[in-house]
């Protein structure tokens, strides 16, 4: 089984979807020729032509607009915007019309589009390369929200994306796309090359939306973590030497309240986690969602930890990030609740 | 520091013309009589249609001849039957304006004025080709042979409406009549339309997309990423602006400037321009036809500016006299649609006004009783009623969990 990075993980399962179904195509700002300035498409122009991989404006919603007119075209466009931080000039086109372009017209027309994007912080990109904007999608009515944390879900979970009938939001943390993460902020990156989760299956296979991974099992607590969060999550645990129920959710919008709900039964105990701004991210959501459902369970209040309420600030960039230490002391805080 | 006064300040807003009280002038628009500009090839290069962006194109003269090489040779069949579809559109809108009136639907727009860009333009177009319309082209889905029935119940939300209450009234949505759904977020469609043009000529098919939208809402963002993104795919697609002089209560000069015209927005992105009389239906389709010529041979998008007006409010939640001087729309230099054709269609020979009337009355029979039959399938206020659980469907192909978890909250609430 061929090891890849995250990275390679995507442009194999765009690359798996365009030689199986000529209805998809992908574009989006230096995605051509070039091939993305993470890489995330290169080569795909060259192996399957000018006209199903191609270069756009520098336009957001004028990339997102013409991905809703070709999916309502019977196309499967995978629309790449660069950075998560410059998709608002395409919100409205995604909010107003992409998410709701089925319920309006009462399945008169679909969009099954896909808009890829990078998130998160890791490369000291400041507050316009860092940005995790996904509490602002998971408000929206009609478009799911997917945020892989490896290799393997990122290719599984994209072809399902881009399978879907619905229109996806699939964020990709920039932090985890060369290799995993330790949580500890000083180390080298390392390559995927020899991780379990870098062993990505060639040809098609898929990742079902809405369905969490279990990191590990573990009776002590429940961490509910996403993308690169998982990662701290999993070091956190390690070094504090307790058997954590790990979710790592991969994907918002489905949840799996199933898996959700059993786990904080189970462990009586929930931290939740995430990189975004804290006041009224994905953790309140699912704060809300724990309380309502597992609150005769529980033996301590739910925490969550997240990024501060300020835009990503560039030098602070780790002091802005929740690491090791933040999420050790909320869940050490959670397992001494008496 | 102080607030200036309007006539201090250095700051300029634009103003029009004039307001309520004062007696309208149109004095100011000059109404070409040479019926010049030239018809050129509709694969020629964009610069030879910049002049189109200033000029007008028009068809009819006032007292009914045509001229100019405009001229597009339609039997007076297809003539008398855009004018029932104008007339037929025109019933409509006072049959719902009036019912609206009486509470049996939320809201309603009229397009009294603009008939002949939303009929005109249909009659050019092909059955394959998508139109991404405004709520002010109704007149494109009667041209099409919409069901009127299906037309009267999305308005009223009632049991028969195809949108199952989903969407405000006049918010179509008629695939099989190449009618994209209609959002009431403005500009939006604009952009979609390209990309449905780019789908089209990606799997090699002919049909092209044409989108509307008016003069107000090229201000919007979407508008510019149109135009950009039409010149550099050369998408099969036009850009229809209606401008009709009013966005609700702002008047055209508030979405331009001193801008030339509306169509020459189009000129600096390497589109072909044409700016046309939107009264005169025959100078309506002739544009089109030749911007659909255009697309279909691969020359890329047209922006048309149908130069028209409003004669009604913006829906029916608008009080037009409260800005505008209330007989402006009798002065309106272009005149009535629906007037010019027919002087048009009896000075030919082909029309007269025992016709015209017979079929006015035969129209509003029409719409009576298939109001009529709209009606017996409910109104908003009135059953039978929709389900109300229909408006937990088509959120997703798939419904998540939690939805389908509030369903049953609903359930539960209902008893």
């Amino acid at each position: 089984m061929p090891h890849m990075s995250m990275i390679e993980a995507i442009r194999d399962a765009m690359d798996v979807k365009m030689s199986q179904d000529a209805s998809v195509l992908t574009f989006g700002e230096d995605v051509g020729y070039f091939g993305g300035v993470f890489r995330c498409t290169a080569g795909l122009q060259e192996k399957h032509g000018l006209h199903r991989c191609f270069d756009t404006p520098i336009s957001e919603g004028g990339i997102v607009g013409i991905a809703i007119g070709m999916a309502a075209n019977g196309l499967r466009p995978v629309a790449e915007i660069q950075f998560a931080d410059y998709i608002y000039p395409g919100y409205d086109q995604i909010a107003s019309e992409a998410a709701r372009l089925r319920y309006r017209s009462n399945g008169d027309f679909i969009c099954p589009l896909t808009i890829r994007t990078p998130v998160g912080g890791g490369i000291f990109g400041g507050p316009t390369h860092s940005q995790s904007p996904e509490a602002l999608f998971t408000h929206i009515a009609g478009l799911k929200t997917v945020i892989p944390s490896n290799p393997y879900d990122a290719k599984g979970l994209l072809i399902a994306a881009i399978e879907s009938d619905d229109p996806v939001l699939f964020l990709e943390p920039k932090r985890l796309y060369n290799g995993p993460f330790d949580g500890d902020h000083e180390s080298p990156s390392v390559s995927w090359k020899g991780h379990a989760l870098g062993d990505v299956p060639s040809g098609h296979y898929t990742v079902e939306l809405g369905k969490a991974r279990h990191v590990s099992e573990g009776p002590d607590v429940t961490i509910i973590a996403y993308g690169t969060m998982v990662w701290v999550a999993e070091a956190v645990a390690a070094n504090l030497g307790i058997k954590a129920d790990i979710l790592d959710l991969r994907s918002l919008v489905p949840l799996d309240l199933d898996a959700i709900e059993t786990s904080v039964k189970k462990t009586g105990r929930c931290v939740i986690l995430h990189e975004a701004t804290r006041t009224s991210g994905f953790g309140a959501e699912l704060m809300s969602q724990v309380q309502e459902r597992c609150f005769y369970h529980l033996e301590a209040p739910i925490r969550r930890v997240t990024g501060w309420d300020t835009p990503y600030p560039h030098a602070q960039e780790w002091a802005y990030f929740p690491g090791q230490k933040r999420v050790t002391a909320a869940v050490r805080e959670v397992l001494e609740a008496a | 520091m102080a607030t200036p006064k309007s006539n201090q300040s250095r700051m300029y807003v634009p103003e029009p013309p004039f307001r309520p009280g004062d007696t309208p002038d149109y004095s100011h628009i000059s109404v070409p009589t040479d019926h010049t500009p030239h018809r050129p090839d509709p694969m020629c290069d964009d610069h030879e249609t910049v002049e189109h962006a200033l000029k007008l194109i028009r068809v009819m003269r006032f007292n009914g001849e045509t001229a100019g090489e405009w001229v597009p040779g339609l039997t007076p069949d297809v003539k008398r039957k855009m004018l029932k579809d104008m007339m037929l559109t025109r019933a409509m809108d006072d049959r719902m304006f009036a019912m609206q009136r009486q509470g049996k639907m939320s809201f309603y727009m009229k397009s009294r004025g603009e008939e002949a860009v939303s009929v005109g333009h249909a009659y050019a177009l092909s059955d394959q080709d998508m139109v991404f319309p405004t709520y002010r082209q109704q007149g494109i889905l009667i041209a099409r042979g919409a069901s009127m029935l299906e037309m009267m119940n999305q308005c009223l939300s009632n049991s028969g409406d195809p949108l199952q209450g989903k969407n405000i009234p006049v918010l179509y949505s008629f695939r099989k009549h190449g009618f994209f759904s209609i959002s009431g977020n403005l500009g939006t469609q604009l952009i979609q339309a390209v990309g449905w043009g780019m789908a089209e000529a990606y799997k090699n098919e002919d049909g092209i997309a044409s989108a509307f939208t008016g003069e107000g809402a090229t201000a919007e963002g979407d508008f510019h990423y149109a135009l950009n993104f039409a010149s550099t795919y050369r998408a099969p697609c036009i850009i229809n602006v209606v401008n009709n002089q009013w966005a609700i209560s702002s008047f055209q000069g508030i979405a331009m400037g001193d801008g030339e015209s509306f169509a020459a927005r189009g000129t600096g992105y390497g589109l072909a321009t044409l700016r046309v009389d939107g009264n005169d239906i025959l100078a309506v389709y002739a544009a089109t036809q030749w911007a659909a010529e255009r697309a279909r041979q691969g020359g890329g998008a047209t922006v048309i500016e149908h130069f028209t007006y409003r004669a009604e409010g913006h829906s029916t939640s608008d009080d037009p006299s409260k800005y505008r001087p209330a007989n402006e729309s009798e002065v309106w230099p272009f005149g009535d649609p629906v007037e010019r054709l027919k002087t048009h269609l009896v000075k030919i020979g082909e029309w007269d006004d025992e016709q015209h009337e017979a079929f006015a009355k035969e129209a509003k029979l029409f719409v009576r009783e298939t109001y009529k039959q709209a009606e017996a399938l409910g109104t908003v206020e009135h059953g039978p009623q929709l389900d109300d659980f229909t408006m937990f469907e088509q959120v997703y192909a798939d419904p998540p969990e939690l939805l389908l978890e509030q369903k049953e909250m609903f359930r539960k609430e209902l008893g």
